[in-house]
């Protein structure tokens, strides 16, 4: 823009070499990229300091005039800029196979899954990156996998019932014992453990689940009791899957439960994620819980082609997160706590809202946007915002 | 292994917690009363962390896509 101008002044005093350019925008406050772009220019064409000065002044200007002004209604302009692009999206539950044949709900769903804020969304999934020593190797990154993934007794052996003997009978597969990295004695442990009134034995290579009770409510409640006992890894973990990427391994799960698996040793807990935005929320804090949405938002939403500028996301994610804790965009959150009944009446469940004010006596202070359109006054938007007030002196 | 700090996390910003004189000279620069700030629950698990108390200021140092880095203030709650 002005770029042009500037040049021709450089000829007459291009002597700023080693120029330190940071102290002129200490004088003005623009943003870190924006300081970068200029600086780097600034350098390029060895500005001194007169043009330096006279380079970043304008850029002010004109950094000002592109600031959002007072009044603007941000907040409804974020709201179309989602909502417009979100018309386009798919409406239907699209399972894709996204990372390694695990699903993750995708589209509309999924976003309105973030807006929400649902303690457990539908395809809970993490990515677990691992320490250096770790990372590099496919044996030892399948031994994280094991030591996160829940595995069953029926994953690795063969359960069936005596009902004249009242007892069970286990018979471990071998290969797949090897593979998840347990021993028949690993085995009996768990049993011997997770089970009550029963007596656990080991014989030819099969445990012998022997009830103590001579019931058969207590055999049948003892097998659900067995199918359901996890033997190793994290019971939310469903699935585990060891894929190779940029030089490391990285495992991506089905199911999610970040708190657990940030303790597993071989973990990389620093570069750990997950899609769950509440649970990030509960363990890593407030903060986190907004790039967490931010992510996630923007992610969804370029997944499907679709490019919405971040800004309107992080204000979306401010309002989320701005008391502190996690709330949806919704009647139980934001909309719902607004403090006009008119407002609140005007958003969902129109008739409950306006009877409940009515019970209580409340009263309508006609402070908001949509209360004041609703009873056709002007609104504090914009212009509106202005109130014009008379000094008597100055007449 | 030393014990995992959520400050390392690449989701957790960097929480700075102010000191009343701090706090004082945010809040006049900003033109604000505290409750105006946006809170952070003491219970917060980075809160937890850097020992906030209810009251107290925290300076939160975000990576922004848009600006690199971005200044935000919390009220402890």
């Amino acid at each position: 823009m002005s770029e042009e101008k500037v040049e021709g002044e450089i000829e007459e005093n291009a002597s700023g070499e080693n120029m330190d350019y940071d102290k002129i925008f200490e004088e003005f406050p623009l943003p870190m990229t924006v300081k970068e772009e200029i600086k780097n220019e600034l350098v390029k064409i060895n500005a001194s300091e007169d043009v330096a000065r006279k380079v970043v002044k304008k850029c002010y200007e004109v950094y000002l005039r592109n600031l959002m002004e007072p009044g603007e209604a941000a907040g409804i302009v974020a709201a179309q800029s989602i909502g417009e692009p979100g018309t386009q999206m798919t409406m239907r539950t699209f399972h894709y196979a996204g990372v390694a044949e695990i699903d993750v709900t995708l589209g509309l769903p999924r976003l309105i899954e973030i807006l929400d804020v649902r303690k457990n969304p539908s395809t809970p999934m993490m990515t677990i990156r691992l320490t250096e020593e770790y990372a590099q190797d496919r044996s030892k990154a399948r031994e994280v996998a094991n030591r996160i993934e829940a595995t069953y007794v029926l994953d690795i052996a063969d359960i069936a019932t005596d009902i004249r003997r009242m007892r069970i009978l286990v018979s471990p597969d071998e290969k797949a014992m090897e593979r998840k990295g347990l021993t028949l004695e690993d085995l009996k442990k768990k049993i011997e453990k997770g089970l009550k009134n029963v007596e656990v034995e080991e014989s030819d290579g099969k445990i012998v689940v022997q009830v103590t009770e001579p019931s058969y409510k207590v055999l049948m409640d003892t097998l659900d009791k067995l199918k359901k006992l996890v033997l190793a890894g994290i019971k939310e973990i469903r699935r585990v899957i060891i894929r190779k990427e940029e030089g490391e391994y990285v495992l991506y799960t089905e199911g999610s439960n970040l708190k657990k698996v940030m303790k597993v040793k071989g973990v990389d807990a620093s570069r750990t994620i997950t899609n769950n935005i509440y649970e990030i929320y509960e363990v890593l804090g407030i903060e986190a819980a907004r790039n967490a949405i931010i992510q996630e938002a923007i992610n969804t939403l370029e997944e499907q082609g679709l490019e919405v500028n971040v800004r309107h996301i992080m204000l979306v994610a401010d309002v989320m997160t701005a008391d502190g804790e996690l709330r949806q965009i919704g009647r139980h959150g934001v909309a719902g706590e607004k403090q006009s009944i008119l407002a609140r009446a005007a958003f969902e469940m129109t008739v409950n809202n306006l009877l409940d004010a009515a019970v209580r006596g409340d009263v309508d202070k006609l402070k908001g946007i949509t209360e004041n359109i609703i009873v056709g006054q002007p609104i504090k938007l914009g212009t509106g915002d202005v109130e014009l007030v008379l000094k008597m002196g100055k007449l | 292994m030393s014990k995992f700090k959520l400050h390392d996390h690449i989701l957790v910003p960097k929480h700075i917690l102010l000191s009343d004189e701090e706090a004082e000279e945010v809040l006049k620069t900003l033109g604000v009363s505290k409750e105006q700030l946006p809170k952070i629950r003491a219970d917060d698990p980075v809160a937890k962390e850097i020992g906030a108390k209810p009251g107290q200021i925290v300076k939160i140092i975000r990576e922004s896509p848009t600006a690199g880095k971005s200044i935000a203030y919390r009220l402890v709650i």
